[in-house]
């Protein structure tokens, strides 16, 4: 919510609320006595400079009653607010936590509540609850109510089919903690701002009523009644009626732009689309680039001492139509490099790079639309790339439609093409359904065909088979395969599975600890991979032929977060060759033959001497 | 000692047959390996053993005893999910999250410490949230929690496929060595053959809801009587194969 300061419309709302709410405090205790005070010399006056705002039939200062009347107004309507968003709140989640058939009645008297219009709602209740300040407040706070309660329902469910709900049922968390502890704090946010905008319409609305006479009695006065006694000399004089109006408008405006500011910032950062990172390039670096040229790349973000820096100067190329895999374990840095190439990473995260070129141009001179439809990403999490209210077939369509400037009917049948290109079952149909009647495995492939929408030139797939069983993982590799040979597109495919990098790639790359420790042919990946870490990995693989009754070989330690790389070579804590300088200097990537670079201090002798020792 | 048994059960979701009749023993100590497309009921099945959906019919047993009829706390038996990414409340720090798990009067701190060492992780992490978390340390977080409940039998879905082969041996060993050390019996979903091929004692392959190939792992490696078992086989990676041949035709 701090965000919302950042924009000018929510910072101009947050000092006004400021404002109005010292009022409230302070007015009562400053001016209540001259906001009182009966002057029958100066009755019904027009403004002059005693009387800002001129007087009233008793000759009390219209001016100090309005300041005075704010915090009544904006006491009640905070009072029926809070009555309404937590009435609205315990229904909402009444379902959750009841029996399937009580939360199903509960649920429909809320649609059908929903269904009246609020102020007839509250009309109704001043009616029921009589005239008079207790009666608005209720009328108004169950006008709230019922819209509260269903955007409650709706969120709850939202967030109820993830599947750390699931897990908290199966640790056997019961209802109530499960409501208070998981559902309500990932729901927070919307329904504050919600609540905000409620208590804008709250303060406009109560106006209404003491306006109307059904509110606020005399004695006690709120801006709507001030301003509903001024209303009647309005021809005479203009400044008692205007007083008030301005009053109320302002505040409404203050409750509503606050609350607008908010869910902008808020849904600004649920769609994570950011706009471009800065890249720095130098072009001092002149050697031959490719479709993609990377080149000391490196990727930072704040921590708590310093910043720490995920990838740590990441250079390679890849060449149009090539197939390339990038492999390593997660948080070797493989997403946020992917990320960065894609001009996906996130505030406050930093890129820069030597060069970061595009298609022979700096990726950051790239236009969006560009971008969009020569570059495809595949990402990890099938679930976030979708809006879970909208059909499958649609969003994917969108893509044709904004890039390509198809026509909806057109794009549609061939979002319908692609999502039978990647083999899902009756597709027309299919198309018309939502992202959560699809399984992981089927969202996958979805995901997949939405990023075949577009004419890529390179397609970054970070593991896209993650999950996905072998028949589909094996489809969707020829699927990419096929991409690729059709279109000539390129891709860069980051998997933490060598077998299936050592299946389809011409090229593997190895990340270890936000570097390139190796680079060769897959060809000869079993036969002549040198670096520690990459014999390591080969051996850590279970295939069909592992020793069932030997432990799994693994490799001892963990890598090191990012926080934790000092000097020397990162992985000399967990290899068995490291030695003193390994420990105080990090070796560089060198190439060993043409197309195989590696990263050691130890000789191709030495290297080759231990992968055989180690396979004897 | 624990045995799961699947006693004809079947599960729907409106007209479509998720788990169609499936009858499946998961022996004390043992652990099968269930392998099958996506979509095929695999983690249909695993919700309902663990409460989350009533079957349809047919009844689901933890030691002879009606799951259904057990309170949650007394079920000793957890589930690791398969998508790090959800399976985390991303509003806990990873050490509430496990010490949810546990039963009462255990040491959380301690204990939460034990099972982040235990699972790969620095135990200095215990105050993080999981967004500051790679997906394969999340999944190790998610492993960590279902230990925190002290199951005598654990289902597996898919919980090695995000995660990195050095940890995902790690997690095998371990889940092996615990495995046995406890005498935990386990439902081990895995759409990786070779992962499935390495733990499991029995291996029962899942099709359209219904299983349609159980026995022994090594009588189902070798002598595999469905068709579809052969498919899958053939699919299996493999060092000495290219899975793209067919595609460069
Ligand atoms: N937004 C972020 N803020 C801080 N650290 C991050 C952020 N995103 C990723 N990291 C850290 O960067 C490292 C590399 O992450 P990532 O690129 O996702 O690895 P991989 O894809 O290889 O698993 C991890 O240690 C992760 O914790
Ligand atoms: S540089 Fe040293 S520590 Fe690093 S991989 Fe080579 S031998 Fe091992
Ligand atoms: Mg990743």
């Amino acid at each position: 919510m701090r965000s919302a300061l950042r924009s000018p419309i929510g910072l101009a709302s947050v000092v006004l609320l400021g404002f109005l709410l010292a009022l409230a405090v302070f007015a009562p205790l400053l001016w209540g006595d001259r906001a009182a005070a009966i002057d029958t010399d100066a009755l019904q006056q027009g403004p002059s400079s005693a009387h800002l705002l001129g007087t009233d039939s008793l000759g009390r200062d219209i001016f100090y009653r309005v300041l005075v009347a704010t915090r009544l107004t904006i006491g009640l309507a905070l009072l029926a607010t809070v009555i309404g968003v937590v009435t609205g709140l315990l229904l909402g989640s009444a379902p959750t936590v009841l029996p399937r058939w009580a939360g199903r009645i509960v649920t429909s008297a809320v649609n059908i509540a929903v269904a009246f219009p609020g102020l007839l709602l509250a009309l109704f209740f001043a009616v029921i609850f009589g005239t008079g300040t207790v009666g608005a407040v209720l009328a108004i706070a169950f006008a709230i109510t019922p819209s509260f309660a269903r955007l409650t329902q709706t969120l709850t469910a939202s967030v109820s089919g993830r599947d750390f709900i699931a897990a908290a049922r199966v640790c056997g968390v019961g209802r109530f903690r499960l409501l208070l502890r998981h559902v309500l704090p990932n729901i927070a946010e919307p329904l504050v701002i919600n609540a905000t905008l409620a208590a804008g319409s709250a303060l406009t609305a109560f106006a209404g009523l003491s306006f109307l006479g059904i509110g606020v009695q005399a004695p006690s006065y709120d801006w709507g009644r001030l301003l509903g006694e001024g209303l009647n000399r309005i021809y005479v004089t203009p400044a008692p009626a205007l007083g008030p109006a301005v009053a109320v408008v302002l505040a409404g405006l203050a409750f509503n732009l606050f609350g607008e500011a908010a869910a902008s910032v808020a849904g600004h950062r649920q769609q994570s689309t950011p706009g471009p990172r800065p890249v720095n390039e130098a072009t001092v670096d002149t050697s031959e680039g490719g479709l993609l040229t990377v080149r000391n790349l490196r990727v930072a973000f704040p921590g708590n001492n310093g910043w720490i820096t995920p990838v740590r100067g990441v250079s390679f190329t890849v060449h149009n139509g090539e197939m390339i895999g990038v492999v390593g374990e997660s948080g070797s840095g493989k997403s946020l490099t992917a990320l960065a190439v894609s001009r996906l990473v996130e505030h406050p995260g930093v890129v820069t790079a030597d060069r970061l070129e595009f298609a022979g141009k700096p990726l950051r001179s790239t236009s969006d639309r560009e971008l969009g439809t020569s570059l495809a990403m595949v990402f990890q999490d099938p679930m976030t790339s979708f809006n879970p209210t909208r059909r499958i077939g649609r969003q994917i369509a969108e893509v044709s439609e904004v890039h390509q400037g198809m026509s909806r009917e057109a794009a549609f049948r061939k979002a319908v093409d692609r999502l039978r290109a990647v083999r899902i079952p009756e597709p027309e149909r299919k198309a018309r359904q939502y992202p959560h009647e699809f399984s992981g495995g089927m969202r996958q492939r979805v995901v997949i065909a939405m990023g075949l929408m577009g004419e890529p030139r390179l397609v970054i797939a970070d593991e896209p088979t993650t999950a996905l069983d072998v028949t589909v993982q094996r489809e969707v590799l020829r699927l990419l395969a096929r991409v690729r040979k059709e279109r000539s597109a390129a891709v860069l495919l980051i998997s933490h599975d060598i077998t299936v990098v050592a299946q389809t790639c011409d090229r593997v790359l190895v990340m270890y600890a936000g570097r390139i420790v190796e680079e060769l042919p897959t060809d000869e990946l079993f036969t002549s991979a040198r670096h520690p870490y990459t014999t390591a990995l080969l051996a850590a693989v279970p295939d069909m032929e592992t020793d069932r009754d030997a432990p799994l070989a693994v490799i001892p330690g963990r890598p090191p977060e990012p926080g934790e790389i000092e000097a020397g070579c990162p992985f000399a804590p967990r290899c068995p060759l490291a030695d003193e300088r390994c420990r105080s200097e990090e070796p560089e990537l060198t190439a060993l033959t043409d197309g195989h670079r590696v990263a050691c201090w130890r000789s191709e002798k030495e290297l080759m001497d231990a992968t055989a020792g180690g396979a004897a | 000692m624990s045995e799961l048994k699947f006693e004809e059960v079947s599960l729907r979701y409106g007209t479509l047959r998720a788990v169609d009749d499936v009858s499946l023993t998961v022996p004390p100590r043992q652990v099968v390996g269930l392998v099958g497309e996506s979509g095929s009921g695999k983690s249909s099945l695993a919700a309902a053993a663990v409460g989350l959906v009533p079957p349809t019919s047919g009844r689901i047993l933890l030691d002879g005893v009606d799951v259904q009829r057990l309170r949650r706390r007394d079920r000793r038996l957890q589930m690791v999910f398969q998508d790090p990414y959800s399976s985390l409340d991303p509003r806990m720090s990873i050490g509430q999250s496990i010490a949810e798990a546990m039963p009462r009067g255990v040491d959380r701190r301690t204990e939460v410490a034990r099972l982040l060492a235990l699972v790969n992780l620095d135990p200095g992490r215990a105050t993080s949230l999981p967004s500051r978390l790679s997906g394969g340390q999340r999944q190790r977080v998610a492993l960590a929690r279902a230990l925190a409940g002290q199951p005598k039998v654990i289902i597996a879905d898919e919980i090695t496929s995000a995660l990195d082969v050095s940890v995902q041996g790690a997690v095998l060993n371990l889940v092996r060595d615990l495995q046995r050390q406890l005498g935990l019996s386990m439902l081990f979903i895995s759409h990786n053959l070779a992962v499935v091929r390495y733990v499991s004692d029995r291996i029962a392959v899942m099709r359209e809801g219904k299983i349609v190939e159980e026995g022994p792992a090594e009588q189902v490696l070798a002598g595999p009587r469905h068709p579809y078992t052969r498919e899958l086989l053939a699919a299996a990676p493999s060092r000495h194969t290219r899975l793209l041949e067919e595609a460069s035709r």
